[in-house]
């Protein structure tokens, strides 16, 4: 970026759709600079409504550089500019396979949208979305007017929060246990009327653990629904992500929920409330919450063709 | 930057500290799990895709993998 870095590129929507090589020769020269050293491209963040003019401050996007706003179409878009060696395609496919690489990238677009999601309304727009220029966000804010302002109309006045529940031993051992699997009711032992011995009181033994399992397994998932379904009426939405690996988590116990939902401000207080009261009742039971998140999970435009169930 | 990996580290509210300061620096994976799923889809100009499969998806998924295969040898898989 070579000249007017810190411009604020106020295009209004060019009715041409801004095609490539129709527009003003000064055009190449906007936005993400051309021919000022690297090549480089604008990274979209995510778009906003009504996001007020002090809301990012010197907030910095991937690879450090300064976040700035297009508006055109009456939103807003976060962008900041990259470099293709970083950012481009042939870039980014090692680029991702590096942690570190992907770990900064990560955190920096979440940054950019939480910062501004704190504010106004914003839509998040998939990680490493790429444009030419300043000019083609502002032309894509146009075309897809309709699409962003669904996904903005859903989340407006609302947040995601996250609720992940895990089940630590003692709720496996507070399962109510099903009196026909305790072991050798009665007289068990030896020579009972199969007289099998020992090799029979072992696999009845083996049996009767096994449908103590079960039932903990049962009891347990039956908890889970329970903090569910009390979670979904103080929610607008809800979406659940699939367990997290309790090797990258680092926590202990068994994921037994891990569902965001999407709760209106006013709600907040009491979702929350539900969430300690839940931890606090449920023996064996911890229940965490994260959030406020911007509304990732609930972004659902007809480019993504619906909800998409993580299985 | 040079900060530690802390993929699972849990910044987070507990549960009765409420509404009230921005969650401090969010845990990866909770990250992760949103970025996999959400965010709206617009078509940028450059193409990242491998056989029309989204390439940020496949590098996200494997990167997991990686990581999973990393931090722990497949023990104890299903303690229930």
């Amino acid at each position: 970026m070579s000249t007017n870095g810190t411009h604020t590129t106020a295009t209004t929507a060019p009715a041409a759709g801004g095609g490539p090589g129709t527009g003003p020769g000064e055009r190449a020269e906007h936005g993400a600079g051309r021919g000022a050293g690297a090549e480089t491209a604008v990274y979209l963040y995510g778009v906003a409504r009504d996001l007020p003019p002090a809301a990012l401050g010197e907030t910095t996007g991937v690879g450090g550089a300064a976040v700035r706003r297009v508006s055109a179409a009456g939103l807003t878009a976060l962008v900041s500019t990259v470099r293709l060696d970083q950012y481009g395609e042939e870039a980014l496919r090692a680029n991702l396979e590096d942690l570190r690489f992907l770990e900064d990238t990560a955190r920096a677009h979440h940054d950019v949208v939480d910062l501004a999601a704190r504010a106004a309304p914003t839509a998040p727009v998939r990680i490493a979305t790429l444009y030419r220029d300043d000019d083609r966000v502002a032309a894509v804010l146009a075309e897809r007017h309709e699409q962003f302002t669904q996904a903005l109309d859903a989340i407006t006045g609302r947040s995601e929060w996250g609720v992940k529940a895990y089940a630590h031993a003692e709720a496996y051992d507070s399962a109510p246990t099903d009196p026909e699997a305790e072991p050798g009711s009665g007289s068990a032992g030896d020579g009972g009327t199969g007289g099998g011995g020992v090799g029979t009181a072992y696999l009845r033994q083996r049996q009767a653990q096994r449908r103590r399992q079960q039932d903990a397994t049962r009891h347990i998932t039956a908890q889970a629904e329970a903090v569910h379904a009390e979670l979904a009426t103080h929610a607008a939405a809800s979406r659940s992500h699939p367990p997290q690996d309790p090797r990258l988590s680092g926590h202990a116990g068994t994921l037994i929920l891990n569902t965001a939902y999407l709760v209106d401000d006013e709600q907040v207080p009491g979702f929350l409330a539900v969430t300690a009261e839940l931890d606090g009742r449920l023996t064996g039971i911890e229940v965490q919450v994260t959030g406020p998140w911007p509304a990732y999970s609930f972004i659902d435009t007809a480019d993504t063709g619906g909800p998409r169930n993580a299985s | 930057m040079t900060v530690p990996l802390d993929i699972g580290r849990d910044d987070t509210y507990t549960a009765s500290r409420g509404a009230g300061p921005p969650m401090e620096r969010v845990a990866l994976v909770d990250l992760l799990d949103r970025l996999l799923a959400g965010g709206v889809v617009v078509s940028g100009d450059l193409v990242i895709s491998i056989a029309g499969v989204d390439l940020v998806q496949v590098s996200l998924r494997a990167l997991i993998t990686t990581i999973r295969e990393e931090i722990l040898p497949a023990t104890l898989e299903e303690e229930l």
